[in-house]
């Protein structure tokens, strides 16, 4: 008997289409390259030193947590890494080590790992840690100071700040071309319009992110500014420009498509889409914020659960038992 | 293996391949080989007796029944004398006692197969589908009748090939359906490629998209006669009767022919994806299939009774074929996926796969936690039709089908223990 050869057993099916959680990390990084490159084109060595520690970082507490709770290690998975690096994109060029280690801390140990590891999350982990530094070390996320010594051929007061404290003429000072080409100031991934607009259609034909949420997100932002342009277009900027600016893009494509604080059903995905949207305008318009894209998704995060259960009826559960 | 598509936002499309027209004709005879092994499900503890014993002699079309008044029964493929008799467990607990027979005369064999009388009680074990008695039986409940005339997994041919090439014989077995059974309709499914061979059978011929999973009874049910089995149900239960095309063309040859069915069709799926159609008795050995075919296995390939999908797979080359086996997949030690332990990461393409808007994502996470009861009030595990494709799609290659299944299992004698306390 033990010379016979034996088979692997397991259970139908015995295909499979070859997608893998990895895989999905590496296209999300590989969407993600093109804004990150141009930050790094622009904002030089510190930007690379952002983005870098902040991927590695996040690696690094990913595995920690990994020993410590005794679980498999997953940093294979790419999971951690594109928190880092998503973290790092939000972030200034100057950003000080000591945030990126704290922040990329708060992502991965409490935004992800005390709940369970990847899938387990209810929140957006990236989005989790810089909420908690924007309300911890404001001044770090003020754009107009972290910047204050590059100087471009560009308008550099953050469009966001100039929007919030002088009204809608400020938005003269930028043109709709100028924006979506990254001659802005802002986080290091998060102002190339172009490359991450890119950067969303890739993911978004190859099926790694939902069309629906990040669609709907856009037009949420797009009508909600929309509105509140004809309301006074003194005082709100225009639909354009709130789309170009601040994380919207960002959000769009990257932050509010995390898979496991995002619904899953067709119409829960519309709605959590264009509610992100409507309350990131409502929050830059008339909140205390200049940017609303963070607290407008988390919030969407926390009523994900809620939505998801809007769903079709099962086969065979037909109206009997309505 | 078919690959996610590049632009990869909608359902799995994994089509049904077509036989190729000039492969049609050819299905491999496995010439009658010198041990077969029957199986035959059983109520008995180990220790019973028995009214077969090892040493008796048996002839091809001989029912073979555990007790002398037993109502199940098997049919004797060869003519030989029984070399053993072993109990085993099979898939979800079910308990078999196997039967192997040492072939005698490979001469008689091939002869002796003439119904002796009523040919309707020798239809109890048809290759294709073995519970046809009890469709039989069932007089006036079936209202209709869905011949299908299309295979239910991936790259399997049998029935295609069926309806393809002996669409003559089935017009006799539709016939015999319609007087025996009293159904009002009879309908054929099929592919469009063999619509109009289909059409000569007199059957009511309904073409369906060879998309995997349409050829699955409730899907059939849902596209073509516009009616949902309540979950948890069978097609049977609402007057819907399936039968394969190989079971009707059984059905005709011991009907018209005279002849007592003991072949089994079943394609055989290599390594490279290609296929090969063969005829072999029932219960040969797979081993004796795979070398008529040149197909050699090592040790950790793996080997599937069945389809990619639905198959399960079986650790020997010793295993038997049987009634229902329609095919035998192969894969190679570098082919095979495993599943991972990974939680769910709630990505949503298993919610977008299936074809029973199952909400799987919530549904693998109550069944994680061995909540079965939960699983099937509120997360629809019920209503899964059990094709597979959650598992197919499942980024973080979770054994999606495997929990369901067990869950399916689970639940069955979670409500067996309580009917036995209430």
């Amino acid at each position: 008997m033990l010379n016979q050869k034996l088979f692997v057993g397991s259970h139908a099916p015995y295909w499979h289409d070859r997608t893998s959680i990895s895989g999905k990390s590496y296209h999300i990084m590989l969407a993600a390259l093109p804004a990150a490159v141009f930050g790094i084109y622009q904002y030089g060595m510190p930007a690379i030193g952002v983005l870098a520690f902040s991927t590695a970082c996040a690696m690094i507490w990913e595995l920690i947590m990994n020993i410590l709770m005794k679980r498999p290690v997953s940093i294979g998975d790419g999971n951690a890494a594109v928190i880092g690096l998503l973290f790092g994109m939000l972030l200034p060029a100057t950003a000080p080590w000591w945030v990126v280690l704290v922040g990329t801390f708060v992502a991965v140990v409490i935004g992800k790992q005390i709940f369970g590891g990847i899938g387990c999350n209810p929140l957006n982990p990236v989005l989790v840690s810089i909420a908690v530094i924007m309300l911890s070390w404001e001044s770090l996320l003020d754009f107009n100071a972290m910047l204050v010594n590059y100087d471009f051929d560009f308008n550099m007061i953050y469009p966001l700040a100039a929007v919030k404290g002088f009204g809608a003429s400020a938005t003269e000072n930028y043109t709709a071309c100028e924006l979506l080409m990254g001659q802005q100031s802002g986080g290091i991934g998060a102002t190339f319009g172009l490359g991450l607009i890119v950067g969303g259609l890739y993911l978004m034909v190859r099926g790694y992110i939902r069309w629906e949420i990040s669609l709907t997100f856009l037009a949420g932002v797009f009508v909600t500014a929309l509105l509140f342009n004809v309301s006074d277009p003194d005082k709100y900027a225009g639909p354009v420009f709130h789309l170009l600016t601040g994380y919207t893009l960002i959000g769009a494509f990257f932050l509010a498509t995390e898979d496991s604080s995002s619904p899953v059903n067709f119409i829960p995905m519309l709605i959590y889409g264009a509610f992100a949207g409507i309350l990131a305008v409502l929050i830059r318009n008339i909140g205390a914020f200049v940017d609303g894209v963070v607290f407008a998704i988390l919030m969407m995060n926390v009523a994900n659960p809620l939505l998801d259960k809007i769903r079709p009826k099962a086969m065979g559960k037909g109206t009997k038992h309505a | 293996m078919i690959k996610r598509p590049f632009f990869g936002s909608g359902k799995p499309n994994l089509k049904y391949s077509a036989v190729e027209v000039q492969k049609q004709d050819i299905v491999k005879e496995i010439p009658i080989p010198d041990k077969i092994t029957l199986s035959l499900e059983d109520p008995y503890g180990m220790d019973e007796e028995l009214s077969i014993r090892v040493g008796n002699k048996v002839k091809t079309g001989q029912k073979l029944k555990l007790k002398e008044d037993d109502k199940s029964y098997i049919i004797s493929s060869v003519t030989g004398t029984i070399a053993g008799i072993f109990q085993y467990d099979g898939y979800l607990g079910k308990t078999y006692r196997s039967i192997s027979i040492d072939t005698i005369d490979k001469e008689k064999s091939g002869t002796e197969r003439s119904v002796p009388g009523n040919a309707g009680e020798y239809l109890g074990h048809l290759p294709g589908k073995p519970d046809l008695a009890s469709l039989l039986d069932s007089r006036s409940i079936l209202n209709t009748i869905i011949i299908n005339g299309a295979d239910k997994d991936l790259l399997v041919g049998i029935n295609q090939l069926i309806v393809r090439t002996k669409f003559e014989n089935l017009k006799s077995g539709v016939e015999y359906l319609r007087d025996s059974t009293g159904a009002s309709k009879i309908m054929m499914v099929v592919g469009p490629d063999i619509s109009s061979q289909a059409e000569k059978t007199g059957a009511d011929v309904k073409v369906i998209k060879p998309v995997y999973p349409n050829t699955l009874p409730e899907i059939i049910m849902k596209n073509i006669l516009g009616v949902e089995v309540p979950a948890g149900r069978s097609c049977e239960e609402v007057g819907i009767g399936f039968l394969n095309a190989e079971v009707v063309l059984a059905i005709a040859e011991a009907v018209i022919d005279r002849q007592i069915p003991v072949n089994k069709m079943l394609t055989v799926i290599k390594k490279d994806y290609t296929t090969v159609n063969v005829r072999a008795r029932i219960g040969t050995h797979i081993k004796e299939i795979l070398d008529a075919l040149d197909i050699e296995m090592h040790h950790g390939d793996r080997l599937v009774l069945g389809g990619p999908m639905m198959g399960h797979t079986v650790y020997s080359e010793d295993m038997p074929i049987a009634w229902d086996t329609d095919a035998i997949m192969v894969q190679d030690k570098n082919q095979i996926i495993l599943s991972s332990e990974s939680e769910c990461i709630n990505c949503g393409e298993c919610v977008r796969a299936c074809p029973a808007k199952v909400p799987v994502n919530m549904l693998v996470r109550v069944l994680e936690n061995d909540l079965y009861e939960e699983a099937v009030g509120e997360y629809d595990l019920l209503s899964c039709i059990e094709c597979g494709l959650c598992s197919y799609v499942c980024t973080a290659h979770i054994p999606v089908f495997h929990y369901i299944m067990l869950g399916k299992y689970e639940f069955a004698r979670i409500e067996s223990m309580e009917e036995i306390n209430a």
